[in-house]
């Protein structure tokens, strides 16, 4: 029987991720580990690409981690958990183990939109028992915030600064979930800690399933966002609100929107509490803010599109 | 009782693989590595191991699954060659580091550019640092021997270290030799069950692998890192010993040949040793006291050893099948090392050879044992670095 | 306690003691306090759930006190609370004040 998903009932779970970790005050990323183990009544073993939440997690003789938990560099969290994977899955077959085992890996944008982009596509097409977790938060934030390809537009990084002649960075980023549904995997959504019940249903669903899943997490990071150490989840939010970060899934190439906002916000409620974001409010600069909207407003509508598609497909 | 069979030299690697049975196998085609990966892949598809393959993406993610499969506490292989091995660089260290027995054949290629498929040792030899053993193997006898030492010696309890079995591209790894194969039993008491040590996998005991360790504990680990060096040769003696047992074939840390009494010796590694032996053989019919060493175990690489067995020497050439652009060649530079142990000061030349695939002829070896003896002679080095065998 | 000499290391830098980051206390990167007013807490266990520090005490499915030994203060725990009546259950104080 898994857990009945209430806080009441999660809370009296232990901490698989314990306190004493050195994330920042008010680093989203700790919510979204937590929110995963809280989501598994089996047994979990992990990889972490290297990145904030893996140097401050496991340093020296100190690990936050209470289950099996493995770094090996930043380019290969998926392909070394597949190892622990396929290892699992050889010892079972000549009767060595026989535990129910679920593997997880996590990595942060850079670590699964770019560096480790080959690492995650070769795991999944691969079809191995995994389910890969992007904490995204939109930057190289561990080397001091430079732009990544999950970077939005006209963010002020520091390799992509609001100059006097260019604004920020000058593309839209990638839209990862979109790619990782189209390797045909049986599971990919996008979540956000802020909607907890919605995230930990989403883990708990994905951990379900056989064969390969991949969950986009956004992570906030108050150093890279700008913004104050007690707004993760408040912008968490405002992301969903306003359709910047909308909650799906595409489960056996099935897309279901999770929350259509009743009223969908200006995005400026998400940019506007971001440092990062500042540049975009200035006199003059009123051209890069309708862009972002239209961008967003894109790929909404495209998203809801394919949603009712699926509908339709069904009817 | 043993079999004699006229296979290549992937092929006796591909076997050696297939009686160790390792727990999981991850794979990525390079040439000439290749054939090894290919013929295991049939040994997997016939239900004749008990391996998982994880058919990866790049040899990249082929070390990086090999850490994780490791880490998760079985045996794992995987093989490779040339750009393949330079991909992996990165992970060599770490699975190193790790303390973990990985088990790769590396079917020694040149490195682009210019592209060249063909055997040379640049791929092994810019592996020298990453802390993983280094068997090196003349013929397909020795590469089928050292790859199923190779198992015992990494998964020693005292060891747990990867290791590399480096054999020629194509001189071996596509040519047909007479070799012996030992019984299947033989090698599975020989290697042995696998032992675990912190496997990921026992989630009674949950365990963390690669922790960031900062400027308070990092030398402190590469210390320990540098203290299990130093008990691989014991332990390769060891395993030698045993497996000269059930094979009647001996191994030490490197080949000594004809070397009591020597006045100039070569120093070269794997396929060449066995021409350069001949011309060695010319010298010593003709009165001239040549000798040769041929070096086995790469890394650690035995200096005082083999600083005690080139003592007679007056002259030497090491033979390198890599460059250190800028530097001596790899070996050269290591033999010059060796030297210094007992004080001895013979005068050491370095030759470059066989690039890409260039063959290395008897009569190369002959000009350069002829040049030794000149050498030895007038006490004189003519050049201490040249390349042979190559048009002006 | 001593630093750990080469050989006192384990191979490989393995960590065996699963949890033991509970060893290093990160209440003192703190300039703010969250200071919980029980008489305006409804339980709902937002500021539990949202706490990226694990440092609010639950215990059968009821907070109790911070964990000052590791809260570092954020503050999203005061944000998110809903409080009752539109008082908050959690408020921020400069710490030393």
């Amino acid at each position: 029987m898994a857990t009945t998903l209430s806080l009441k009932e999660l809370s009296k779970k232990e901490d698989l991720f314990t306190h004493g970790h050195r994330m920042c005050s008010g680093c989203g990323a700790p919510i979204v580990v937590k929110q995963l183990l809280l989501a598994s009544d089996y047994p979990i073993i992990a990889s972490n690409a290297t990145g904030c939440l893996e140097v401050s997690s496991c340093i020296s003789e100190y690990t936050a981690w209470k289950i099996p938990w493995i770094h090996n560099a930043f380019e290969n969290a998926a392909a070394t958990i597949s190892g622990v994977e396929t290892m699992c899955r050889s010892l079972k077959k000549q009767g060595k183990i026989d535990k129910e085992i679920k593997f997880v890996a996590f990595g942060g944008d850079g670590g699964t939109y770019d560096i480790g982009f080959q690492s995650l596509s070769g795991a999944m097409e691969r079809g191995h028992e995994m389910l890969y977790i992007c904490y995204d938060n939109g930057a190289y934030m561990n080397t001091g915030i430079q732009r990544s390809s999950a970077t939005p537009l006209g963010a002020d990084t520091t390799t992509s600064p609001a100059g006097s002649v260019i604004k920020g960075k000058t593309q839209p980023r990638k839209n990862m979930t979109r790619i990782m549904a189209a390797h045909g995997i049986p599971y990919v959504a996008q979540a956000s800690p802020a909607h907890w019940r919605d995230a930990v249903t989403k883990f708990r669903k994905a951990l379900e399933i056989k064969g390969p899943k991949f969950i986009n997490v956004l992570a906030p990071c108050n150093r890279g966002w700008r913004s104050s150490t007690d707004d993760a989840i408040l912008l968490c939010r405002a992301a969903v609100d306003t359709c910047y970060w909308p909650l799906y899934e595409v489960e056996d190439g099935v897309t279901r929107i999770n929350s259509i906002p009743k009223e969908k916000k200006p995005v400026e409620e998400f940019l506007k509490p971001q440092g990062r974001f500042k540049h975009l409010f200035a006199p003059g600069n009123e051209w890069l803010l309708k862009l972002f909207q239209e961008e967003v407003d894109r790929e909404w509508e495209r998203l809801k599109k394919e949603a009712q598609e699926a509908v339709s497909d069904k009817s | 009782m043993a079999k004699v069979v006229a296979v290549t030299g992937n092929e006796a690697v591909a076997n050696a693989l297939r009686q160790a049975n390792p727990d999981v196998c991850a794979a990525y085609p390079i040439t000439p590595q290749t054939d090894i990966m290919q013929r295991f892949s049939g040994f997997v598809a016939d239900g004749l191991v008990n391996t998982e393959l994880i058919l990866v993406e790049s040899e990249h993610s082929a070390m990086s699954a090999c850490v994780g499969a490791s880490a998760g506490g079985g045996r794992v292989i995987t093989a490779t060659s040339s750009q393949g091995l330079a991909l992996m660089w990165e992970i060599l260290f770490i699975a190193a580091g790790d303390r973990l027995p990985i088990v790769m054949p590396l079917v020694n290629r040149a490195l682009s550019a210019p592209l060249n498929i063909h055997g040379d040792h640049s791929d092994g030899m810019g592996a020298r640092d990453s802390g993983w053993i280094q068997l090196w193997s003349e013929n397909a006898q020795e590469a089928y021997d050292n790859t199923l030492q190779a198992f015992r010696i990494a998964e020693h309890m005292d060891i747990r270290l990867p290791v590399m079995v480096c054999l020629d591209g194509f001189i071996i790894s596509h040519s047909i030799e007479r070799i012996e194969y030992l019984e299947d039993d033989a090698v599975k008491n020989f290697i042995g069950e696998f032992k675990q040590l912190n496997p990921l996998l026992d989630v009674e005991h949950p365990v963390s692998y690669g922790p960031l360790i900062l400027p308070d504990l990092y030398m402190e680990y590469k210390r320990a890192q540098h203290e299990v060096m130093t008990k691989v040769s014991k332990v390769v003696l060891d395993v030698a010993a045993d497996f000269e047992k059930i094979s009647g074939r001996r191994y030490g840390l490197f080949e000594p040949y004809r070397l009591d009494d020597a006045d100039i010796a070569l120093v070269i590694l794997n396929s060449a040793a066995g021409t350069a032996k001949d011309a060695v053989d010319q010298f010593r019919d003709r009165g001239i006291r040549a000798g040769l060493v041929k070096p086995r175990l790469f890394r650690p690489f035995p200096y005082q050893e083999i600083a005690d067995a080139l003592k007679s020497a007056k002259a030497i050439c090491v033979m390198d099948r890599a460059d250190s652009f800028g530097g001596f060649g790899p070996m050269y530079m290591e033999i010059a090392s060796a030297m210094m142990m007992n004080g001895k000061k013979p005068i050491l030349i370095n030759k470059i050879y066989g690039l890409g695939g260039r063959d290395f002829l008897p009569e190369h070896a002959e000009l350069v044992l002829s040049e030794l003896a000149d050498v030895a002679k007038s006490g004189k080095a003519r050049t201490f670095k040249e390349y042979i065998g190559v048009r002006e | 306690m001593k630093p750990k000499g080469w050989k006192d290391l384990p191979p490989g830098s393995v960590i065996t003691r699963p949890g033991s980051a509970t060893e290093f206390k990160t209440g003192s990167w703190r300039t703010f306090r969250p200071v919980w007013v029980p008489e305006n807490c409804i339980q709902c266990l937002f500021c539990w759930m949202y706490c990226p520090d694990m440092a609010i005490k639950v215990k059968d499915g009821k907070r109790e006190e911070f964990d000052y030994d590791y809260c570092k203060g954020c503050g999203i725990c005061a944000r998110e609370c809903p409080g009752k009546k539109g008082q908050k259950a959690i408020i921020m104080v400069e710490e030393g004040k």
